[in-house]
């Protein structure tokens, strides 16, 4: 493993050969503290405001995850969160100029609203929204499933205050027959190609008008930062956060299945029957995700904490299920062999993560596993094995579990 | 006698300035080569240095890892930093594990949806490159733990 600084350093010097369009010269001997003109801050958990034990999976475009102990908070905050871009952040934001057009087939008519008119003409509401990345889990799968790797940490749940999609749509006017809402945002493709959208993906109308999603102007109670979608983001809470476009500066209402960039193919859509594990799945029989599956994860203590014979261990964590509610929250010291309950509370409001939390006692020395299982609404549960395979390996809601030392 | 005295002085005076000759030819030449290669004389400069020199940067390899894109070395390395780091990072590759055939798909795709470019013969030496070097390990269906940072808990 690189240590951080030299991988930082020379990672994001490799952005900035991007972004300043030529290589930086020398570039890796580059004196500590000096910033090159193009991006003041070279360091990305500064750039993003992030814990410095975030991961870094990728950096062009930006792809950073959590670690499970980094989302103890009850409500998210920024420097926890998880980064997942598909092109890269775009940049001389003017939120004065900032525009939102609501066009497509079926809109009664074209319309163009601007930021200050959306914020003053609807009503402003808040929710703590469960947004996870649909490929959390990925790198669990086997035979490995391409993409970023994400172990447990593309999920968060942070308070979102914008205006009611559908208080907009309402506004705008919908025909009879609108299937499908889509979102295009300012980010720009890797290629450089400006015909091109990094991503453009959308929700059924069913989704949309629903009290809880969102276009969202801020972000646990401050501006959206840059990296979550400053100045405007959909957020549609439990379901795959790439329905949650950032930087929306377009909302299409389609009279069919919006077909954008990683709507289509196998982009966030597993087999609509089960594949085995290394199928080859047509593109046609691959389907769309929608409400993500119960989950949950430990998120105190940090995994390897040792502990005397005599003391009693607490834990605690979050679940949530998509759509649904998480019912019940189960722990096991014995690799699932029996399960104890949790205390488990209800949502803040719904498509919020839920709070969990045990006292544990141990039996006797040695080393343990305490792993978590939550069931939700419907009486579905966790698997403790990592689930159906697919092709782009989502939707992994196997048990959370971390190691515990008893001497 | 004196004439071979006098040729003999005649022939010391020729040899010293073939030496003259000599000197100032090589200190000509001295000097060309040092206005080709260094043109502004840096090297009578007693400036403090602001950089470290290093010759060559782009392709250092440390440790079998080619130290700009985080590669492995390997036979078609320069090939695959050419070809597949300009749009993305190399660590979407490094993270990934894949056969030929699932390589050879993503650079397809690549190619219908994202502007990779034809790869040409170029395309056997980077997927040989990646499945020796990237090769797909077998995880199972869920792995041990590891790099487990033990540590007291504290109350």
């Amino acid at each position: 493993m690189l240590n951080r600084r030299s991988f930082v350093k020379k990672s994001v010097l490799s952005s900035f050969a991007a972004i300043v369009g030529a290589e930086i010269v020398f570039g890796s001997n580059m004196i500590d503290g000096y910033t090159p003109l193009a991006l003041q801050e070279p360091d990305p958990f500064k750039l993003f405001k992030k814990n410095n034990e975030m991961v870094v999976l990728n950096d062009k475009p930006w792809n950073i995850e959590a670690k499970a102990h980094l989302l103890d908070d009850k409500v998210t905050p920024n420097s926890s969160m998880f980064i997942r871009n598909n092109g890269k952040i775009p940049e001389n934001i003017n939120i004065d100029n900032w525009k939102l057009v609501i066009n497509g087939e079926s809109v009664k008519q074209q319309k163009t609203y601007t930021l200050q008119e959306l914020k003053s003409k609807f009503k402003h509401y808040t929710y703590q929204l469960t947004l996870e990345c649909g490929g959390n889990g990925r790198s669990e799968f086997n035979p490995p499933a391409k993409g970023n790797q994400w172990t447990v940490g593309a999920v968060h749940c942070a308070s979102w205050t914008g205006i009611r999609l559908k208080d907009l749509l309402e506004d705008v006017g919908i025909k009879s027959d609108a299937v499908y809402i889509a979102y295009h945002s300012a980010d720009t493709h890797l290629s450089g190609d400006p015909s091109k959208e990094p991503i453009s993906r959308g929700c059924p109308i069913s989704k949309a008008m629903q009290e809880e999603t969102l276009l969202a102007f801020q972000m646990n109670d401050k501006d959206i930062p840059l990296a979550h979608g400053y100045p405007l983001r959909l957020v549609a809470g439990g379901w795959p956060a790439s329905v949650s476009g950032k930087w929306v500066n377009t909302i299409s209402v389609r009279n069919f299945v919006h077909d954008g960039p990683k709507m289509t193919g196998t982009a966030y859509r597993v087999p609509c029957k089960n594949a085995a594990p290394g199928e080859k799945v047509e593109d046609k029989d691959m389907c769309i995700i929608e409400s993500m599956p119960v989950k949950s994860l430990i998120t105190y203590p940090k995994s390897g904490a040792m502990i005397k014979k005599n003391k009693s261990l607490n834990i605690r964590g979050h679940a949530w299920a998509g759509e649904l509610e998480v019912s019940k929250l189960e722990y096991s010291i014995d690799f699932g062999a029996t399960w104890q309950g949790c205390e488990l509370e209800k949502p803040t409001n719904r498509l919020a993560w839920q709070h969990f939390s045990a006292t544990i006692q141990f039996p006797k020395i040695g080393y343990y596993e305490v792993w978590a299982k939550a069931t939700d609404s419907n009486g579905v549960a966790q698997p403790m094995v990592v689930p159906g395979w697919n092709p782009k390996g989502y939707l992994n809601n196997a048990c959370h579990r971390i190691a515990v030392k008893v001497s | 006698m004196k004439r071979d005295e006098e040729f003999f002085k005649k022939i010391k005076k020729a040899e010293k300035t073939a030496q003259y000759a000599m000197f100032f030819t090589s200190l000509a030449t001295i000097l060309l080569l040092l206005s080709i290669y260094d043109p502004t004389l840096s090297v009578f400069n007693s400036q403090e240095k602001l950089y470290e020199e290093v010759v060559v940067d782009e392709d250092r390899i440390e440790n079998g890892i080619h130290v700009r894109t985080g590669l492995k070395d390997g036979k078609g390395l320069m090939t695959v930093v050419n070809n597949c780091t300009n749009c993305h990072s190399a660590k979407l590759v490094t993270q990934n594990r894949m056969n030929a055939e699932r390589w050879n798909e993503t650079i397809k795709w690549m190619q219908e949806k994202q502007n990779l470019w034809q790869l040409g013969e170029n395309q056997e030496i980077i997927v040989n490159y990646l499945v020796e070097n990237y090769p797909v390990n077998q995880v199972g269906r869920r792995m041990t733990l590891s790099n487990i940072d033990w540590y007291e808990l504290k109350d």
